[in-house]
């Protein structure tokens, strides 16, 4: 079963968790399970419009998903997702 | 592999040959092929700018002080807190109070005397940017706020300086080396920012005092490797940090073709007024002055008067340890849920830390129904300072 890798900003909406797995066979069936299991962190992953906010970026494995087939990026067994939103503190 | 054709002997520039006593300090350095007399040369010729002097900024500028980059600038305005001393290793406890500037440049010219330090009491705007800028070669970005990183990226891509790049948030961190001529700008991974109040601060969410160590460091090492030409930067990769798992993972980063910023039809030619592109412009003022509120001093007058009010806690749990009006405590996170375990027929005052939460809190209850609920202005925090001085803050 893929696992999304849930950044410890989100985990609060997550149940505390650091991953979840989630049965899918794409990207966005995925983070579609994701949010349905955590409803929380839909307002922080998908905008009122439905779409993935732009300063939230997916990984599959280490590569870019929009640098893949985006949403429709087929997974495998043992892939790895990681939710990497921007972050700035620094002080 | 190198060979002897290879190696020329180097004119250094006049004001980067090192004197004996330099050449003592460095020897460690020059002992290794990878630096050698060329590299300390190098390293001496260079000029960074840190932005900021905070908690990445301290073991950045520290090491690289040390390290031997001959002038180092420093843009900061802030002032030494208590609460900075946890994890901003230039600074100390005699230093509360003073600028960080003074602070740093104490420590730095302590370390090394050798050093040329240029430091800079602004805050960096795009008025500034691209004029101090100019003045360096590579730019370490320890900023702690949105719009400050996306002004210091589009200031890098403009002038061509390679901005070193980290942040921090409680028990992870990122770094990369952004705005190389062929990699990619912090806009192709971000092109937008979140929407204001989404991802906590710092100041807000807590930070592990080691992790700007563990993150500055990291960008001390890039900032290094690039003035040697040595090794593999970490342009094109993000590394990502978990102190808690202890592990390193690295995600790969490409330029966008696309990117407003470095592609090849940017659109942005000069620098934006950047808190209006992080939609915080007119959020100056501290969330909460909408709702009802009550002072602290008339809280204290009802609870010595024994008046009928439920004090509701909305902050955490482990921060109720700390200290505490013996209220009732729901986190606000929890207060949807929770919501039936308050009595909408007494007078509830609700409270945080100082103040945001609560107005949260007070906004949702008032939306649910709640008639009799206030926000005590300035949390636990105007508590202490007004009515218990012998309470702890944090």
């Amino acid at each position: 079963m893929p696992q999304i890798q849930i950044p410890s900003p989100l985990r609060q909406y997550a149940g505390k968790q650091a991953s979840v797995n989630v049965p899918a066979a794409s990207v966005g069936e995925a983070l579609k399970n994701l949010v349905a299991q955590h409803p929380d962190l839909k307002r922080h992953l998908y905008t009122d419009e439905g779409k993935l906010r732009a300063f939230v970026n997916v990984y599959v494995n280490d590569e870019d998903m929009r640098y893949l087939q985006k949403e429709a990026t087929a997974l495998n067994d043992g892939d790895t997702i990681s939710i990497v939103p921007s972050i700035a503190g620094g002080c | 592999m190198a060979t002897l054709s290879d190696v020329k002997p180097t004119e250094a520039k006049p004001e980067a040959v090192l004197s004996n006593d330099e050449i003592l300090r460095y020897s460690r350095h020059l002992i290794m092929p990878e630096v050698g007399m060329e590299g300390q040369q190098k390293l001496k010729a260079a000029k960074v700018l840190c932005i900021g002097a905070g908690g990445l900024g301290s073991p950045l500028a520290l090491y690289l002080g040390a390290a031997g980059v001959g002038t180092l600038g420093i843009v900061d305005f802030d002032v030494v807190d208590y609460t900075n001393l946890q994890r901003q290793i230039i600074h100390t406890t005699d230093d509360v109070g003073r600028k960080k500037l003074d602070s740093a440049a104490d420590k730095l010219k302590a370390i090394n005397p050798f050093l040329n330090l240029r430091t800079f009491d602004t805050k960096l705007t795009s008025a500034n940017a691209l004029e101090l800028f100019r003045e360096f070669d590579i730019i370490a970005d320890g900023t702690d706020n949105f719009p400050t990183r996306y002004l210091v990226n589009d200031a890098c891509v403009l002038t061509g300086k390679p901005n070193v790049y980290g942040s921090i948030f409680r028990f992870e961190g990122q770094a990369s080396v952004f705005a190389t001529e062929e990699g990619p700008c912090y806009r192709c991974l971000y092109p937008e920012p979140p929407p204001p109040g989404l991802v906590p601060s710092c100041a807000e969410g807590g930070v592990l005092g080691i992790l700007p160590g563990l993150i500055g460091v990291i960008q001390a090492t890039e900032t290094i490797k690039l003035i040697l030409g040595v090794g593999d930067s970490l342009a094109g990769r993000l590394l990502l940090v978990d102190a808690l798992g202890m592990k390193f993972r690295e995600l790969k980063l490409r330029k966008n073709p696309d990117c407003p910023a470095c592609g090849k039809n940017r659109t942005i030619t000069k620098l934006i007024d950047y808190e209006e592109f992080c939609g915080i412009r007119g959020q100056e003022e501290p969330a909460g002055n909408d709702v009802p509120a009550i002072s602290v001093e008339d809280l204290k007058k009802k609870l010595d008067a024994k008046a009928d009010i439920f004090v509701l806690d909305v902050r955490e749990p482990h921060e109720y340890q700390i200290c505490n009006l013996k209220g009732y405590l729901i986190p606000v996170g929890d207060l949807p849920k929770r919501v039936n375990e308050l009595d909408s027929s007494r007078e509830i005052i609700a409270h945080c830390r100082s103040g945001v939460r609560s107005a949260k809190a007070v906004n949702f209850l008032r939306r649910s129904g709640f008639k009799k609920v206030y926000n005590l202005t300035g949390g636990i925090l105007a508590w202490a300072d007004r009515i218990d001085t012998t309470m702890p803050k944090y």
